[in-house]
């Protein structure tokens, strides 16, 4: 009888994780499509923003500029980005693994390598494994802009200083619900910009520009490293909640499987219990019969 | 020429306003610049400040952080971090902020990379508080 009722406690807590799951795949799945309109809403901005910024740069000679400086890569430093929480498959794993290779390959080239973990994932996961700058954890469950700024004035100075050479961002990009991939983006020395997009160049070529375009340009400048870091931080919040969304849909199906071989089993040895106790009577009815 | 002039305010959150207006006034940093209709091509960066617009004959007011505007002769495009309508602003945080960046401020030495990201911060909350202000 004991296992009858054991069976019986197993089905009522596989229930209860099915309901708990099952609740947190619906809150990911209205996150991820609030995070997702977010994504839609920043696209203008960025469209906007990098047609500006490469007419700018086509006009403007600007390798003087101390965010294009290339120099000898020795020290490097490199953004991680994951999601606070967990319970989202291996969305964070993914990238942390990826990020130790990175790190791996850098340091074998004889960088030596600092780590800005954004996140708490990544803050945990590297804090005593590797060089840590500049951490910032628990940021994804409320964002704006100004944490792009945040991060962006965290960084910048130390690279014009010349306290390290190369910057690269680490995040997953964000494909589809399902899938997410890890990428790497270097930020700094800022990428060439703009050499293929021509357009709208001769529309721009008898625009007054206020102040004159270099300024402008060194302004634009850090704020096209906003756009970058938001841009990742945007992904990082819709691909850690469509994952979360896929990972507690996987759950609550495991669950229900569970649950339904569990019941199968239940019956059964609820059957041969009834059946056992059954012959138990025939036998005794028919031993006193014979007596 | 151009028989109206279209006003878009994108922030990296949303669209923060699109319509046609009549007349446009903003905070660019070699000094504040209003458009009309028909203004010739301008690139120009924007500071933080206060930028308005009027629309049948009414005055709104936005309180907008650094960016850039882009001008034709129909159309004005302003791409902003932040844009604020002066009904929104949260006064009270925003006089919060100025005061954390002041008690900053008196703390730390010029040179300070802080002392640069405090005084930001006060500018910003200063001209949320003069839009809202206004109301």
């Amino acid at each position: 009888m004991a296992a009858l009722k054991d069976i019986k406690r197993k089905i009522t807590a596989f229930n209860k994780t099915r309901q708990i799951t099952r609740a947190m795949n619906m809150v990911a799945a209205s996150k991820f499509k609030a995070a997702q309109t977010r994504m839609e809403n920043f696209r203008p901005y960025a469209v906007k923003f990098m047609e500006v910024l490469s007419s700018l740069a086509l006009r403007v000679d600007a390798k003087s500029h101390p965010l294009l400086a290339v120099r000898e890569a020795k020290r490097i430093r490199v953004i991680c980005m994951t999601s606070d929480r967990g319970l989202c498959g291996a969305f964070n794993s993914n990238l942390i693994k990826a990020t130790e290779r990175f790190i791996r390959e850098k340091s074998r080239e004889g960088r030596e390598v600092e780590l800005i973990p954004i996140g708490r994932k990544a803050r945990d996961f590297f804090r005593k494994k590797a060089k840590t700058v500049n951490p910032r954890a628990d940021v994804f469950g409320k964002f704006d802009i100004n944490l792009a700024v945040k991060i962006s004035d965290d960084v910048i100075p130390p690279f014009v200083a010349g306290e390290y050479d190369e910057l690269y961002l680490l995040f997953n990009e964000f494909a589809n619900v399902a899938v997410q991939r890890p990428t790497v983006v270097r930020l700094f020395p800022l990428p060439s910009i703009g050499s293929e997009k021509e357009i709208g160049l001769d529309k721009r070529l008898n625009y007054i520009y206020e102040p004159s375009e270099e300024i402008l340009l060194e302004k634009l400048l850090p704020m096209y490293v906003h756009v970058l870091i938001f841009r990742a931080m945007l992904e990082t919040s819709a691909g850690e909640n469509g994952a979360r969304m896929v990972a507690m849909d996987n759950a609550t199906r495991n669950c229900e499987d569970l649950i339904q071989s569990l019941t199968l089993k239940y019956n059964k040895v609820r059957q041969s219990a009834i059946t056992a106790e059954l012959m138990d009577i025939v036998g005794g009815t028919e031993a006193l019969a014979k007596g | 020429m151009a028989d109206a002039l279209t006003l878009e305010i994108v922030t990296p959150e949303m669209m923060a306003f699109s319509g046609v207006v009549e007349e446009v006034t903003i905070p660019g940093t070699e000094g504040e610049f209003g458009v009309l209709k028909g203004h010739a091509s301008l690139l120009s960066s924007v500071d933080i400040g206060e930028l308005s617009f009027t629309q049948d004959q009414k005055k709104t007011r936005y309180a907008v952080n650094t960016g850039y505007a882009e001008v034709t002769a129909s159309k004005v495009t302003v791409l902003v971090e932040t844009a604020e309508r002066s009904d929104l602003i949260d006064v009270e945080r925003a006089r919060r902020a100025k005061e954390r960046a002041e008690e900053k401020l008196a703390k730390l030495p010029k040179e300070d990379v802080e002392f640069q990201k405090s005084r930001a911060a006060l500018v910003r909350a200063l001209a949320r508080l003069n839009v809202a202000g206004k109301n």
